[in-house]
C-alpha cells in the first residue's frame, strides 16, 4: 500500500486504532487467506468495515484471549495469514503463556496487534495501560516486536508483518488527531531504524507515537537555541541492528532513549544492552520513560506532561542533559 | 475415515503399543515418565490411530487432512508409542526418551517428520489450537476432522472452557474431544484436588453431544467415535484407569511421575505377555 502525503494526514486523524482496520482492508485485496481474529474489540479496533466486507476472513471469539491465540494457531497451521487483536493488556499478558508456546516455541506466524498501549487510557486506570508489551514481547525467542510511530507506519508494519515469516507484535500507542511523523512514503523494513532528524548536539532514539513530540521538542529547540539534534525513530525493537545503534552514536556525547513504556526492558534497556562496551569515557546516555510503579494515573496529555514525555518534558530534559 | 479392524486386531496393538510405552520409561532411568495418564489413554489413542484418523506419514506433512492433539501432553508416552507404531518413525527412537537432544521429550515437541503436528504440554493450550483447526477445516469446506485428548485434571485450567464454549458456538461438528476421565491428577484425586463435579453435565451445558462410555471398552469406544452429530462439537468422557493394564500402576498415583525400576520392568513384560 502506497502512503502519501494526503492519507498520511486521514491516517493521522483517526489515529492508529482506526487505522488499522483501514489496512486490513488494503491487505485483504493482498492476502487472500488473511483471517483477522478479534476478542470482541471490533470497533475498538477500527474493524467494523472489514468485519462486514469480509465475514469469511474474520472471526470475533469473544472476551477470550488465551482462546484466540489457540483459535490463531490451528488457523495458521492450515495456512492462513493470522492477525490477532485486542487491548495491548490483554492481548500482550492474558494469553502470555499461549504466545510462548504457540508463537515462540513452535515459531507460528500470527501477527499480534496490542491496541491503545501505553497510557492513552490513563483516565480508566492501569488495567487498560499498557507499560511492559514491549519488554515482554521481546522477551520470546523468535518474536518480532514493531512499535510504529504514526497511521502511516501502522500500514507499513501491518504489510510487513503479513510478509514476515515468523510471529509479530505490533504495538499502537497515541489517540486520533495526532501530528504525522512520515508525512510521503518511504522504505521501511523490520530491523532498520530511520533517521528522521539529522544534527551535532545530541542523538534521540525513540519509538512509538511519542515520536511527535521529539520532532517538535526538536524544532523548537533548534529556532529558539540553535541546538541541533538527530532523531531515530527506533520502529522495530527487535530484531535490533547493533551494529547501526553503535555507528550512529560515535560522534555524540550525549545519547537519549525516549518511550512511552516502562523504563524497565523496553527501548531503553534495548539500546543500552547495544552499546554495553563500546561507550567511550566522555559519553553519556539518558533514558525518558515511564516509571517502574502503578502510582497516578489521569488523562493522555496530563501523564505525559508528569512523565517528561510531551515536547516541553522532553525539551526541558535534554536541555538539562546538555548542561549537565 | 473408517478402517476395517477388528477388536482382535487392536488387542494386539495394545499389547504392542505397551511395550513401546514400558520400553521408553524404562529407558528414560532416572528421569522418570508419565506412566499412569499415559496408560489410561491407550485404547482412546488406539482407536483413534488405527480406526479412525486420516493421518499417517504419508500425508502429515499435507494439510488438508485430519489432525491429532494431546492436549494433556504429558501423556506423550501413549502418543510416541502410536507414532512408532504407526511407521511415523522407527521403534529405537524411543529409547531415546527424555535423552539429551532426543526428539521425543517429556512433553510433545512439534515435529513433522515424527508426526507431532503441535508441542503441547502446557496444560489447556492444545484445545484451543483443536478448536483453531475445526474452525478453519469448516471454513475451508475441507470434510476432515479434528480429534484432540484432554485430561480431567487439565479441566481444572479455564482456557479449557473458553475452548469449549467457542467449539459449539461455531458449531464444530468436525471435533471430537475426548477427556481422559481417569478421576486422579497430579498429587490426588480430583475429589481432593478440585472436584470437577459432573463432567458430563457441564459438557452438555457447553453446548457438546456427550456420551460417557468405559474407555478401555474397545466396543464402546468405537460406538462413541462413530456418532456423528450434525451440528454440535462431540465430547466422548472417557471413563479410564490411571496406570490401567499393569497392576502395580493402576488407580496409584504414586505412578503419575514414577521411574519404573528394573523388577517393575520384568513384571510389566510379563503381565504384557498374559493379556488377552
Amino acid at each position: 500500500m502506497i502512503v502519501d502525503s494526503s492519507k498520511s494526514k486521514l491516517f493521522s486523524s483517526i489515529g492508529q486504532r482506526a487505522t488499522f482496520g483501514l489496512a486490513c482492508l488494503e491487505l485483504k485485496k493482498k492476502y487472500e487467506n488473511l483471517m483477522v481474529v478479534t476478542a470482541d474489540v471490533s470497533t475498538s479496533a477500527g474493524l467494523d468495515r472489514y468485519k462486514n466486507k469480509f465475514q469469511d476472513n474474520y472471526l470475533d471469539v469473544g472476551i477470550a484471549e488465551q482462546n484466540m491465540i489457540g483459535i490463531a494457531t490451528g488457523l495458521s497451521t492450515l495456512g492462513y495469514n493470522v492477525f490477532t487483536t485486542s487491548f495491548a493488556p490483554f492481548q500482550s499478558m492474558r494469553c502470555l503463556e499461549q504466545i510462548k508456546v504457540n508463537q515462540g516455541y513452535m515459531k507460528k506466524k500470527i501477527t499480534m496487534v496490542g491496541i491503545a498501549s501505553g497510557v492513552v487510557l490513563g483516565t480508566l486506570g492501569y488495567t487498560h495501560c499498557c507499560i511492559e508489551d514491549l519488554s515482554i514481547m521481546k522477551s520470546i525467542p523468535g518474536m518480532t516486536v514493531l512499535s510504529p510511530s504514526d497511521g502511516s507506519e501502522v500500514v507499513k508494519s501491518v504489510f510487513a508483518a503479513a510478509e514476515h515469516d515468523g510471529p509479530v507484535y505490533i504495538r499502537l500507542t497515541g489517540g486520533s488527531n495526532s501530528k504525522v511523523v512520515n508525512t510521503d512514503d518511504y522504505n521501511f523494513k523490520i530491523g532498520l531504524p530511520i533517521e528522521l532528524i539529522t544534527g551535532s548536539d545530541l542523538i534521540i532514539f525513540a519509538t512509538g507515537s511519542i515520536l511527535v513530540n521529539c520532532i517538535e521538542a526538536a524544532k523548537e529547540m533548534k529556532n529558539d537555541r540553535g541546538i541541533s539534534v538527530s532523531l531515530i525513530n527506533v520502529h522495530t525493537l527487535k530484531p535490533i541492528n547493533k551494529n547501526y545503534i553503535i555507528d550512529k552514536v560515535k560522534n555524540y556525547k550525549k545519547i537519549i532513549t525516549i518511550e512511552e513504556h516502562s523504563l524497565e526492558g523496553g527501548l531503553g534497556s534495548t539500546i543500552n544492552q547495544c552499546l554495553i562496551g563500546s561507550m567511550s569515557n566522555n559519553q553519556n546516555i539518558l533514558n525518558l520513560g515511564l516509571p517502574d510503579n502503578y502510582s497516578i494515573s489521569g488523562e493522555y496529555s496530563y501523564l505525559l506532561e508528569k512523565y517528561s514525555l510531551s515536547k516541553n518534558g522532553i525539551k526541558k530534559k535534554i536541555i538539562d542533559f546538555l548542561n549537565s | 475415515m473408517k478402517k476395517n479392524i477388528l477388536n482382535h486386531d487392536l488387542k494386539k496393538i495394545r499389547k504392542s503399543l505397551l511395550n513401546n510405552i514400558i520400553t521408553a520409561a524404562y529407558s528414560a532411568g532416572a528421569s522418570s515418565a508419565h506412566i499412569g495418564g499415559a496408560l489410561s489413554m491407550i485404547d482412546i489413542i488406539n482407536i483413534i490411530f488405527s480406526k479412525f484418523i486420516n493421518l499417517s506419514p504419508v500425508n502429515i506433512k499435507e494439510i488438508d487432512r485430519d489432525y491429532f492433539i494431546l492436549s494433556k501432553g504429558h501423556a506423550c508416552l501413549a502418543y510416541y508409542s502410536i507414532l512408532a507404531e504407526k511407521g511415523f518413525f522407527d521403534k529405537e527412537e524411543l529409547k531415546r526418551f527424555e535423552k539429551n537432544d532426543s526428539p521425543l521429550l517429556g512433553h510433545p515437541v512439534l515435529n513433522k517428520k515424527f508426526g507431532i503436528d503441535f508441542s503441547t504440554g502446557s496444560l489447556g493450550i492444545g484445545i484451543s489450537i483443536a478448536v483453531g483447526l475445526a474452525i478453519g477445516l469448516k471454513k475451508k469446506k475441507s470434510k476432515n476432522h479434528v480429534y484432540v485428548v484432554l485430561g480431567d485434571g487439565e479441566c481444572n485450567e479455564g482456557s479449557v472452557w473458553e475452548s469449549f464454549m467457542s467449539a459449539s458456538n461455531f458449531k464444530l461438528n468436525n471435533l471430537t474431544v475426548v477427556i481422559d476421565h481417569n478421576k486422579f491428577q497430579q498429587t490426588g484425586s480430583n475429589e481432593e484436588i478440585l472436584d470437577t463435579l459432573s463432567l458430563h453435565e457441564k459438557m452438555n451445558s457447553f453446548g457438546f453431544h456427550t456420551i460417557e462410555i468405559n474407555g478401555h471398552d474397545l466396543n464402546e469406544l468405537e460406538t462413541a467415535f462413530r456418532k456423528d452429530p450434525a451440528n454440535q462439537p462431540k465430547c466422548i468422557i472417557a471413563n479410564t484407569i490411571k496406570g490401567k493394564y499393569l497392576s502395580f500402576a493402576e488407580n496409584n498415583n504414586k505412578f503419575h511421575h514414577a521411574i519404573l525400576t528394573k523388577t517393575l520392568y520384568d513384571q510389566a513384560v510379563n503381565e504384557i505377555r498374559e493379556l488377552e
